[in-house]
């Protein structure tokens, strides 16, 4: 299968992303420059984190008017996988593909640090190779992490099982003392309503590499190559 | 004459240089001249009174590939074809009057100088001095200043890795922001700050050109100020993502092999990246002031030629390669513009529409008068220095209040609160986060990896300059030792206040010396630095501050240790003495005698030799993988060291020595040359032999336990409670 990583003026997760799919899963992968529109060579793509356009105006506000998000569009309607982390979430709720929208983290600052999240659904594409309720280590890396929806909207994703993972403790207990940005009902991550795109705040390319202190970011890039080895398309 | 008083003065330049310059000139400048002149000359670029001092650090050294001194930085060969580039530098006068640009421009300003030298920055890590923590208006700047670094630094996508803070009331209107960036590159895409050869090209990229930061140099960075003054115009504005965008295409185009020189814009703005250009390749240049992109109208050529308008960079292209150079900045959508060209006559020559409006040798520019004075150290200090500590009497608090009390001193707590506001992973490199002694970076497709931090102590360094700058070596690579990383290379920033001052001037003197000595015995080159002085406001200078940046190279990043306990069980020793019982006269200049006796008095000593035995033995023991912590003894002594590898690693410690009667010099006495290990038991008799091999003393504390934590009789208490002491100091300070 073949990796896209999009580059938009501002991005540096790229390289960490790439990284991990060439290096670590020994995967295929090429570089998507924010003006590239054709996106018919790939199989997933990831919008990694940064400060698109140094998120001038509103986190991802005017990404989402860059040509390549047009195809990526697309791209999301036609079934195919894609993964926003961070800023790369921020962009797909900006660009309306996924519902909701990141506001600044309730205490106004930004925040660099290791964060447990309850896995609540895995069977998606993103999540096989977890188990329900499990806790994963994942880091959050940002200022406007704080992830907001209307009641129904939140009602939709419960009752679809759209919220992917939820800020916890150590044991899974979701509070708000295990909540880093103020994110309504803990919430880190989401998909979209048929289930191929998901978008997370913390950044899961941080934790593929045991020297960096943990490898479950693995599991979620690795739940994506199951998936594809599985079944061909979808 | 054809300038009055007040204008020289708004220039920062004395009648005598006026007559100087008017002399080399043989005819008097006009306006514009006289502004270059007036940047030039100043202390913050043409360092009038720093530079004798500076040519004591040695500026050869096998291992670098360019020497200090050649361009923005020396180069390090770190073997393989990789090398690495690293300075330190100030932004302590912008971030005393806007602490928010003045931080963030900070760091701006010292990752341009290094990818200017086409390094990749991998890096960021700062040290930072306010007033007491506890004033609404140091509460202020600290806020301001971390919330500048955080914003700025962390939209670039360079982890910031670590750093220091320390509050004293001689930072009260002076705070200090220095910032700290490393970059590595392959050896041949090393770009020089040359202008390349006549008829080159001069082509301007980045931010349009605004009139903010006029007079930065000149005006704000090489006078005393008082803070009454309204000097916010003399503040640069910063546009991280601009930057961002810069370090990108800068990169690709210097990868492209197309690139003759490169310089960044940083004091005195296009004034002094051109004529320091011109001056590296022996050349001359000529700009037309029209040519360059404006962000505001009206502004004048003088303006033009001196606003320091941040996020611009000075590349010197050969004709034929521009067209390809042009396409790659277009990619990025980044502005670029042709503003001149490079001329075999050496003068700096500016034109505004074709017409000339100033011509002045290049060398008569960069040839800024020198002011070598004399040196006198201040009696009070001396007193100070004199004064014995053997009758500073035992606490009248208890051994646990006492233990408190400096656990949450705002020297000593928890720094989380900040470097959790810094990205301190992206890049996916950072093997040993901020929090313990030095951070730990590997280099992607090698088994190498860099250690960095920063260290300055200027209660040391107010009572014996010389001695001080020579601790804040030792402990900057003991460090880098603790993680099992060799110093290869040093870079310092050295924060004074008014030079013309003979008793400032005898500290700067003593602080080169002691900086240059130190680092010939630990083999680490000064491969850049910079100076800030005229720290003062309403005649009150700061403490001397010689802040020393040190970077270790770890051959097999495998290979490392942290400074948190990691096992139960795990013996703990102290390395470096065989005893804990201090002489009095260890309390020198530290932490406990001024947070408990309000004293800053004493004279710190340093046994140079036990040091670099003490910071051998670390390594060998690292390398032969028998240590699982390893944590140097510094403010706030023993007790201090002890718990904060104990909080790190949430594991408890049971000690099984015994104090006499003067607990308090035992405790917290500030002897150098120390460090705290942990291992397992098994490990104790090779540990034991190389020790005895290197002719270290050593010393048994004790144990690390599940969660007891007890030093003796009187603190005996659960980790969590000293750890949530530790963890909310500064958080409950500022809120």
């Amino acid at each position: 299968m073949k990796f896209g990583v999009v580059v938009f003026p501002g991005t540096w997760s790229d390289v960490d992303c790439f990284h991990v799919i060439k290096d670590c899963l020994d995967q295929d992968v090429e570089y998507i420059w924010h003006k590239d529109t054709d996106l018919s060579k790939f199989d997933c793509i990831i919008l990694p984190g940064g400060f698109s356009y140094g998120d001038y105006l509103r986190c991802g506000a005017i990404a989402k008017f860059s040509p390549v998000m047009e195809s990526i569009k697309e791209f999301s309607e036609k079934g195919k996988a894609i993964i926003g982390i961070c800023n790369g979430f921020q962009i797909l709720c900006e660009s309306g593909i996924l519902p909701g929208v990141l506001i600044r983290n309730r205490d106004l600052k930004f925040r660099c640090e290791m964060t447990n999240l309850l896995v609540q659904n895995t069977d998606t594409v993103f999540t096989n190779r977890c188990d329900l309720d499990q806790v994963i280590q994942v880091p959050i890396s940002h200022g406007e992490g704080n992830y907001f929806v209307d009641n129904d909207t939140l009602n939709e994703l419960e009752k679809n099982n759209q919220i992917l993972f939820s800020y916890s403790s150590s044991i899974g207990e979701v509070s708000e003392i295990n909540n880093p940005n103020g994110s309504v009902m803990n919430i880190a991550g989401i998909v979209n309503q048929k289930g191929n795109v998901l978008g997370m705040m913390p950044h899961p390319e941080r934790v593929c590499d045991p020297i960096l202190g943990g490898t479950d970011g693995l599991k979620i890039f690795g739940s994506i190559l199951d998936h594809f080895s599985d079944s061909v398309s979808f | 004459m054809r300038f009055d008083e007040q204008t020289l003065k708004n220039l920062s330049l004395t009648q005598y240089e006026y007559d100087l310059l008017v002399e080399k000139l043989g005819r008097e400048p006009n306006y514009i001249e006289l502004g270059l002149f007036g940047s030039l000359w100043s202390e913050h670029c043409g360092y009038q009174h720093s530079k004798p001092l500076l040519k004591k650090f040695q500026s050869d050294n096998p291992k670098l590939l360019v020497s200090a001194g050649e361009e923005n930085a020396g180069v390090v060969d770190i073997g393989d074809g990789d090398a690495i580039v690293f300075k330190i530098e100030s932004h302590n006068h912008p971030s005393a009057i806007e602490p928010y640009e003045g931080a963030a421009t900070g760091v701006g300003g010292i990752v341009r100088d290094i990818f200017a030298m086409g390094a990749r920055p991998v890096a960021l890590l700062n040290s930072l001095r306010f007033g007491p923590i506890h004033v609404e208006r140091n509460k202020y700047l600290f806020d301001g200043v971390v919330s500048g670094i955080s914003n700025y630094g962390n939209c670039l996508g360079i982890p910031n890795i670590g750093g220091e803070i320390y509050f004293s009331d001689s930072y009260t209107g002076n705070p200090l922001v220095n910032a700290m960036c490393i970059g590595v590159l392959k050896i041949e895409e090393l770009v020089k700050s040359s202008s390349g050869p006549a008829g080159n090209l001069l082509l301007l990229v980045g931010s349009g050109t605004g009139k903010d930061g006029i007079h930065g140099a000149s005006g704000l960075a090489s006078n005393t100020f008082d803070e009454e003054q309204e000097l916010r115009p003399t503040v640069q504005v910063g546009n991280p993502f601009l930057e961002k965008i810069l370090i990108e295409s800068c990169l690709e185009v210097v990868a492209s092999g197309r690139v003759d020189g490169l310089q960044d814009l940083g004091a005195a703005g296009l004034t002094s990246a051109s004529v320091e250009c011109a001056a590296n390749g022996n050349m001359g240049f000529e700009i037309d002031v029209s040519l360059i992109p404006r962000r505001e109208s009206g502004m004048e050529a003088y303006e033009v030629m001196l606003s320091e308008t941040q996020e611009r960079m000075l590349f010197s292209i050969s004709p034929e390669n521009l067209d390809y150079v042009c396409s790659i900045f277009e990619k990025w959508d980044i502005n670029h513009d042709v503003i001149g060209k490079v001329t075999s006559r050496e003068y700096a020559t500016i034109l505004e529409n074709g017409k000339l409006i100033a011509d002045v040798p290049i060398n008569i520019l960069t040839d800024a008068p020198l002011y070598t004075l004399e040196g006198v150290e201040s009696r009070d200090i001396i007193k100070a220095r004199e004064t014995s500590l053997e009758n500073i009497p035992l606490p009248q608090e208890s051994q646990m209040r006492v233990f408190f009390k400096l656990l949450s001193s705002a020297n000593i707590a928890s720094r989380e609160y900040v470097y959790t506001q810094y990205d301190h992973q992206v890049q996916t490199n950072t093997v040993i986060p901020p929090g313990g002694d030095a951070s730990l970076i590997r280099i992607k497709g090698t088994q190498k990896a860099l250690a960095a931090s920063t260290d300055g102590n200027s209660r040391f360094s107010y009572l014996d300059p010389y001695i001080g700058a020579k601790i804040a070596v030792a402990e900057a690579c003991r460090n880098i030792s603790c993680t099992g990383a060799e110093p290869i290379a040093i870079t310092n920033c050295l924060n004074f206040g008014n030079p013309q001052k003979p008793e400032v001037y005898y500290q700067l003197d003593k602080s080169v010396s002691g900086i240059s000595d130190m680092s010939l015995e630990f083999n680490a080159p000064v491969i850049s630095g910079n100076v800030s002085l005229y720290n003062e406001t309403q005649d009150s200078a700061i403490f001397p501050t010689p802040v020393i940046g040190a970077v270790g190279l770890l051959q097999n990043v495998e290979n490392h240790c942290g400074s948190a306990f990691e096992n139960q069980n795990d013996l703990v020793f102290l390395l470096g003495t065989n005893t804990i019982d201090l002489n009095l006269e260890y309390f020198a200049g530290s932490e406990f005698l001024e947070l408990i006796h309000n004293k800053i008095e004493g004279s710190p000593e340093i046994n140079i030799a036990l040091e670099i035995i003490l910071q051998k033995t670390c390594r060998e023991l690292i390398a032969s993988n028998l240590l699982n912590s390893c944590h140097d003894c510094s403010e706030g002594g023993l007790a201090i060291a002890i718990a904060e590898s104990a909080i790190l690693g949430n594991k408890g410690f049971v000690a099984n020595f015994e104090l006499n009667e003067r607990w308090d010099s035992a405790l917290f006495g500030e002897k150098q040359s120390r460090v705290v290990i942990s291992f397992h038991p098994s490990n104790l008799d090779e540990i034991l032999s190389i020790c005895n091999r290197f002719s270290l003393p050593f010393f048994e504390l004790g144990k690390v336990s599940s969660n007891r934590f007890k030093m003796s009789e009187f603190i005996d208490l659960n980790i969590e409670e000293i750890s949530n002491v530790w963890k909310t100091t500064l958080l409950n300070e500022l809120n």
